[in-house]
């Protein structure tokens, strides 16, 4: 479904990948934690050449990317757009469309990428805020939205464009508890339909309960993985250790 | 229905480039060849009409018809020679240049025949010799003679035979001006003691004010000529020297004359012509009568509004100048702005070159550049399409600048965003970004349409007559500076309001679309 195989990136002076592969199958949902600064949402933006990797390959749904450090060149701008035919994400924060309503939000990119402009694409849309619950402020601009209703309708605007796999980076760091849940229970849903998920999240306690797998990574690099029940009880190593015993 | 309103807008607001190009094709296209079309080319001269009065200016009593001296002697000039004489209005400054560029074959307005004149251009003989004159303040000192100048302030029109003979006395303190109405107004306010000046001008503006007096013996000699390009012409210019000479012969050059009440003795003697044939001065009657018997507030209102056909006039080619530059200012001025913030490294360099060069330099100086300097390297634009497309690069450059500033404004993520959502970085900037960066620059964009509004007030020098070129001819035909600087204040103010409301729909409509809520 998704392969990323030794993803290296570096700013400047500073690396901030060293090399990290990680294999996601088809309806797995996969948490990524660990302390700030460790690479985990800059690894989530290369999975859709938000970040260009500095070397490293990318296989999603069949679309191979792979670079090995030489010029950037103009043929990978068409695989990358292939490649995010495929994968949808959403931003920590929100970043909506404020000159457009909720519903237009949603709408722009059918239009604008796949030239869908009837009234079906209208229909679906509505569909999709329905799912989302906030079919009632379709019509409104984002600015007017609380975080919680914001950030589902960024998630109702990703699915429009219909994605085999969604990446989330820190969606619920900027909410209160109690609107994060809403907008988890979204990605609930979305994973009993067998959506795959990617998150990067502080939210332990949602990746203990909801996760396939959980990611630890630290200083660029994954120290360990497993599903929640081994890593979060039993981790391998003492770093996963040290930092589950500060969050949880 | 809103949302296709507002798509609608968005595409609007977006896409301006190309229907610019369009328009600047066809702009261009009409400009490539603008004096092909005539079959049988009458003969054009050259004459700033402004306010020149007695040589070629606008009957006070109907500002539609054209009179003068030497408006009547080119008509005789042209029945001498058995072809249609057609009139071409420009700017003073701009009366050589345009002759060298082709506007017109021969320039007639009160040139003086001097060495330094003949340098740059080819003269006809001598139409009419004259002097200059003293004029004085009744209320203020007497100084019957140069020499009585020293020591005095005085004033004068630019490079002129009268400025030239100043400079040979140290002493006197010259004042020059563009206007002749200027000279003598200062002259009346007591900025200056005295002026010095064409007899014709003298008479025609210091004998007819109560104020004023012509004072002591005509000062040296002028002659005035026809003026051709410098080497071009020699067929023509024998033509109408040929024309002149019969003029002076058959009595048709004295009887213009005595009708403007110009026959002077020095005119006689220079003529060889000794005859007093009864001839009226009525023009110069019919001028002297119309100054005098416009004093009334009835006469007043009565001219005042007789003046709006031609207000109407400029301001629609005001507003017609404007509205094409800005339109070609905003879509230019987009694309400088996208091209240096997300253009090719060479096109970003470039971008950023124009707006430097472009803001560096003088309005001015790229609108004489453009339609006076460009023909030399075969590009021959119409005023008007000289005269947007100046105005527009120009403000490009500001626009450019503006946008640049909305761009960088408008937050990465949203850039970001829409990558996310599979749009390429064109789409993106389309739909997303330049949306916002143009809420966000609406504001400085209607400042700047206004100010775009008054400075094509500077497309006057070539040729064209807009709001503030009728306003000088006006003001300067009726020595009325106040009345009618306030019509025509009130005109700019009138064309500019309409936008202002504009934009400040737009602005409510767009830049904060929360309060629409439902």
């Amino acid at each position: 479904m998704l392969d990323a195989q030794d993803i290296h990136k570096s700013f400047g002076d500073g690396a901030i990948l060293g090399g990290v592969s990680l294999q996601v199958r088809k309806g797995e949902l996969v948490s990524i934690i660990g302390p700030s600064g460790c690479g985990k949402s800059t690894f989530l933006r290369c999975l859709n050449f938000l970040e260009i990797p500095d070397r490293g390959t990318i296989n999603a749904m069949g679309v191979t990317i792979a670079r090995d450090g030489g010029p950037w060149r103009r043929a990978y701008e068409h695989v990358a757009h292939r490649l995010r035919t495929h994968v949808g994400m959403v931003f920590q924060n929100f970043n909506l469309f404020p000159h457009l309503s909720v519903l237009d939000n949603v709408l722009l990119a059918p239009r604008v990428v796949k030239g869908e402009t009837g009234p079906a694409e209208r229909d679906e849309a509505m569909a999709l805020l329905e799912k989302v619950g906030l079919g009632r402020v379709a019509q409104r601009y984002p600015v007017s939205l609380s975080g919680g209703q914001q950030q589902r309708a960024a998630i109702a605007r990703a699915l429009a464009m219909r994605p085999e796999i969604m990446l989330y980076d820190e969606p619920t760091s900027a909410l209160d508890p109690i609107v994060a849940e809403e907008v988890l229970g979204v990605m609930r849903t979305l994973d009993d339909e067998g959506m795959t998920q990617i998150i990067v999240t502080h939210d332990m306690r949602f990746a203990q309960v909801a996760s396939d797998t959980i990611v630890y990574m630290d200083g660029g690099h994954i120290i360990e993985s497993g599903p929640p029940e081994i890593l979060c009880v039993n981790p391998a190593d003492d770093r996963t250790r040290r930092f589950l015993r500060t969050v949880l | 229905m809103k949302h296709g309103m507002r798509r609608q807008l968005a595409r609007f607001l977006t896409v301006p480039h190309w229907l610019i190009c369009a328009m600047l094709m066809v702009l261009l296209a009409g400009g490539g060849f603008p004096h092909a079309a005539y079959a049988e080319q009458p003969l054009r001269w050259g004459a700033d009409a402004s306010a020149d009065v007695p040589y070629t200016f606008h009957d006070p009593n109907n500002q539609a018809r054209l009179t003068g001296f030497e408006y009547d002697l080119m008509q005789s000039l042209g029945e001498h020679i058995s072809k249609p004489v057609q009139f071409v209005q420009n700017d003073w400054d701009g009366l050589i240049p345009g002759l060298q560029r082709g506007l017109y074959e021969m320039v007639i307005c009160g040139i003086e025949i001097t060495p330094e004149h003949a340098e740059g251009i080819d003269f006809s003989i001598p139409y009419y010799v004259t002097s200059e004159r003293i004029v004085v303040r009744r209320s203020g000192p007497t100084l019957s003679s140069l020499e009585a100048l020293n020591g005095h302030v005085v004033g004068t029109m630019k490079a002129t035979q009268a400025e030239r003979i100043l400079a040979n006395h140290p002493q006197v303190q010259v004042r020059t001006y563009d206007e002749e109405t200027n000279v003598f107004m200062d002259l009346v306010n007591g900025r200056t003691d005295a002026v010095l000046i064409d007899g014709p001008i003298a008479q025609y503006y210091g004998a007819t004010n109560p104020d004023l007096q012509l004072v002591g013996e005509p000062v040296g000699t002028v002659s005035y000529g026809i003026a051709f390009a410098k080497g071009q012409n020699a067929a023509l210019r024998e033509q109408i020297n040929t024309a002149l000479q019969a003029m002076k012969k058959d009595g048709s050059l004295h009887r213009i004359l005595a009708r403007w009440n110009l026959w002077t003795p020095q005119a006689a003697a220079w003529a060889d012509d000794a005859s007093t044939p009864a001839i009226e001065p009525v023009s110069w009657n019919d001028y002297v009568a119309a100054l005098h018997g416009s004093s009334g507030w009835r006469a007043k209102v009565a001219r005042y509004a007789s003046f709006l056909p031609l207000l109407a006039k400029g301001a629609v080619l005001t507003l017609l100048v404007s509205l094409c530059a800005m339109v070609l200012a905003v879509g230019l001025g987009l694309t400088l702005a996208l091209l240096r913030l997300y253009g090719p490294a060479p096109l970003a360099a470039l971008s950023s070159f124009y707006v430097e060069v472009v803001r560096g330099t003088p309005l001015l100086i790229q609108i004489l550049l453009i339609f006076y300097g460009l023909p030399q390297c075969g590009l021959n634009l119409t005023p008007f399409v000289a005269g947007v497309l100046a105005l527009g690069l120009n403000y490009a450059a500001y626009e450019a600048e503006n946008y640049r500033a909305g761009l960088q404004s408008v937050a990465r993520g949203q850039m970001e965003a829409a990558l996310a959502l599979n749009m390429t970085h064109v789409q993106a900037l389309r739909y997303v970004v330049v949306p916002q960066a143009f809420r966000l620059v609406m504001p400085v964009m209607t400042n700047d349409f206004i100010s775009l509004l008054k400075d094509s007030s500077l497309v006057s020098v070539i040729t064209l007559t807009e709001l503030t070129q009728t306003y000088i001819r006006l003001s300067s035909t009726y020595f009325d500076y106040f009345g009618t600087g306030l019509m025509v204040g009130g005109a700019y103010l009138l064309l500019g309001l309409p936008f202002v409301r504009l934009a400040r729909m737009a602005e409510k409509k767009l830049s904060q679309p929360h309060i629409r809520r439902r």
